[in-house]
């Protein structure tokens, strides 16, 4: 996919820390006002890139180009970025208008001017009465805010985030999570967004990256990525917990596992593969059906229950299956307990098939 | 009625809000004020503060009495008579060789040496120190050894090739050579101990920074210094007491009595081998000699306590 006039792109990017390649070709395009977000375990690289990105960090090779011009070699405030980071990085010795105006200070900007973007800024994140306080005196949630005020007064085009919300409890991160989200429907600005936590990440994005060991393994937006992971490692990090892989062999409209044939019915390949391809389905839990659901299942069968987790708004359901440990989610109300006997129903077009040698999407 | 209180009361303890607890240890597990091992460690403490403070009280006596009450040995006894004529005589006329105005001159070569010394060795100590831990480049690693190197070579070694480089530059004997020596010297520890407390300020405080649009001196003035008062404070004390405390570079790179640190100048006094041995005097002398650095600690222990457990702290 090409975008016309991209905010941000990323051309053909090589880090390398001696021996150690941390980014291989990378490229990237993202376009204006676009939430796009990196994702990966740590040590993939999102937290590298961004570095590179607004500056931080030199590229071995490779060019940055923000609003269309190429800031490769510019310094990280020439590059008309505001970034946020995860330990708030806020000025201790300095006030919290002093921490916003610190950068306004340095470029030069007349005080009218600073006084205006410092009370926009406070106005939009309701900082007002925490101005005159020292970081200290502030919560996390509080200071967290006055770093997304710091990139706000900046009036950039592009906000980096790196992990913002991973110093917070869990409660204030969906709080913030929601919040952000709302500024970015305000703002309209492009925004790059560093976490390792899926549900930040398919909450806030328009599109994702998920990134693996310097690599993007797969861009797209949420439900893609959801939906159709492109491979099997996207397809194993996306969702908690995660998809169930059950390795088998592809035969005519079943695919065999061991000790079940599935139909694959109204699957849809991108290539239908010769017969007898080894191949690996993903279920998610939450499309195994149970109860009421079973009606509209293509295909049923009987499992025993093994352990149950219940977790309030649903439970999970751990079961012998095809000699892999069966992950299923039910509604919260379920009454199971281990031992039952349970019918469960799988659709194999919420279902993705990996070809097993290169674990790419079939 | 009375009956059923006392049998509760025998039971139970009743409590003021109406609670009651079966009988049994209950709160705060009480603790003897004259255990074994308290005695053992309050006694230890005090038989070791005795000890070290004893020289001290030795010094402090005789430099109040006159020579006939030193002559009577008793050095634990209290003066009989308080008499300040030893300090007066240490500091106005004791004489060092030639000169006989006493420990004044050197009091004030030693303070016009520590004053600039200190200054230079701490600023320049802070900013390598920074550059070293936050704008690291090529071989800033390599640097950084080189110099801690340099605070493991014995001071012996260097002696003689540095009168020759003063003798070279024309500034052996005089104070800028001294002040300059002190500064080089000073160099690996406060390095070490700047570096190491800036490397654990928060890396993307500098990145912050850096987006923000400072440079080098406006991070390091604006946002690094102001966090730094506590390990200031320790490099302060360790220059000003070595610096103050030093004998041997004093004696090495200042060629004329006139120009000695006050070290030089107690030990000259102390060691005049004519006439009597004034003890009263010489001790009054060290006294004076070591107010400094006494004043110091005392003025500053607390921040350099915090600033020694530096690591712990964060902005």
């Amino acid at each position: 996919m090409t975008i016309q006039n991209p905010s941000v792109s990323i051309k053909h990017l090589d880090l390398a820390f001696g021996a150690v390649k941390v980014l291989q070709n990378l490229n990237l395009e993202i376009a204006d006002g676009e939430f796009l977000v990196l994702l990966g375990s740590s040590g993939c690289g999102k937290s590298t890139l961004l570095n590179v990105i607004a500056g931080l960090l030199e590229p071995t090779d490779g060019q940055i180009w923000i609003k269309g011009e190429n800031v490769t070699w510019a310094e990280p405030s020439e590059r008309g970025i505001g970034m946020v980071f995860q330990s708030y990085a806020l000025y201790p010795q300095m006030t919290v208008e002093g921490n916003l105006t610190f950068g306004l200070k340095n470029a030069k900007v007349p005080k009218d001017e600073i006084a205006r973007r410092v009370a926009r800024a406070a106005e939009i994140l309701q900082i007002e009465p925490l101005l005159k306080r020292k970081p200290g005196a502030l919560s996390g949630g509080q200071r967290q805010r006055v770093a997304i005020g710091r990139a706000l007064v900046r009036d950039v085009e592009v906000f980096l985030f790196d992990e913002p919300l991973s110093n917070l409890d869990a409660k204030l991160r969906a709080d913030l999570r929601v919040e952000l989200k709302r500024l970015h429907n305000n703002l309209k600005n492009t925004m790059i967004y560093v976490t390792h936590d899926q549900v930040e990440a398919m909450t806030l994005a328009d599109r994702i990256a998920i990134m693996k060991g310097g690599k993007i393994m797969q861009l797209g937006t949420p439900a893609e990525i959801y939906g159709k992971p492109q491979n099997l490692y996207v397809a194993d990090f996306i969702g908690s917990p995660s998809m169930t892989f059950f390795k088998g062999t592809l035969k005519g409209d079943v695919i065999a596992i061991p000790g079940h044939d599935l139909p694959l019915g109204n699957y849809d390949f991108k290539e239908r593969p010769a017969d007898g391809t080894p191949a690996i389905i993903g279920i998610r839990p939450e499309h195994v059906m149970t109860g009421d659901n079973l009606r509209s299942a293509p295909c049923t069968t009987e499992v025993t229950v093994d352990l149950v987790e219940p977790m309030g708004s649903d439970t999970l359901v751990y079961c012998e299956f095809g000699g892999e440990t069966f992950r299923i989610r039910m509604d919260g109300q379920a009454q199971v307990t281990p031992g039952d006997r349970l019918t469960i129903g799988i659709d194999p077009a919420a279902a993705s098939l990996f070809d097993t040698e290169s674990e790419v999407r079939l | 009625m009375a009956n059923i209180g006392m049998l509760n009361a025998a039971n139970a303890v009743t409590m003021p809000l109406g609670r009651t607890l079966p009988e049994g240890p209950r709160g705060k597990k009480p603790r003897k004020r004259l255990s074994r091992g308290n005695i053992i460690v309050y006694g230890t403490l005090f038989v070791v503060a005795l000890y070290y403070a004893l020289p001290l009280y030795v010094m402090i006596v005789t430099s109040l009495k006159g020579m006939p009450e030193i002559r009577m040995g008793n050095i634990f006894a209290p003066p009989l008579e308080i008499t300040f004529e030893p300090w007066v005589k240490a500091w106005k006329e004791a004489c060092t060789g030639i000169n006989c105005d006493g420990l004044s001159r050197g009091f004030s070569n030693s303070v016009r040496i520590l004053i600039p010394s200190v200054i230079l060795s701490v600023a320049i100590a802070s900013v390598n120190g920074y550059a070293l831990s936050m704008w690291k480049f090529r071989g800033s690693e390599v640097f950084f050894t080189i110099l801690m190197i340099g605070a493991f070579i014995p001071y012996q070694v260097m002696l003689y090739p540095i009168v020759i480089l003063l003798r070279e530059a024309g500034l052996y004997g005089s104070l800028t050579g001294l002040v300059l020596v002190h500064v080089a010297f000073g160099m690996p520890i406060n390095t070490l101990l700047f570096r190491n407390y800036f490397a654990s300020i928060p890396e993307e405080l500098f990145k912050a920074a850096r987006v923000d649009g400072a440079g080098f001196w406006a991070i390091f003035f604006k946002i690094i210094l102001p966090m730094s008062l506590p390990i200031c404070v320790v490099a302060f004390i360790i220059q000003v007491t070595g610096i103050w405390n030093d004998f041997l570079f004093g004696v090495t790179y200042i060629s004329s009595p006139d120009r000695y640190p006050m070290t030089v100048q107690l030990n000259n006094i102390v060691n005049s081998v004519q006439g009597v041995k004034e003890y009263n005097v010489n001790m009054a002398a060290t006294l004076l000699t070591g107010l400094v650095p006494l004043v110091i600690y005392f003025a500053s222990g607390k921040l350099f306590v915090r600033g020694i457990a530096a690591g712990a702290v964060k902005g």
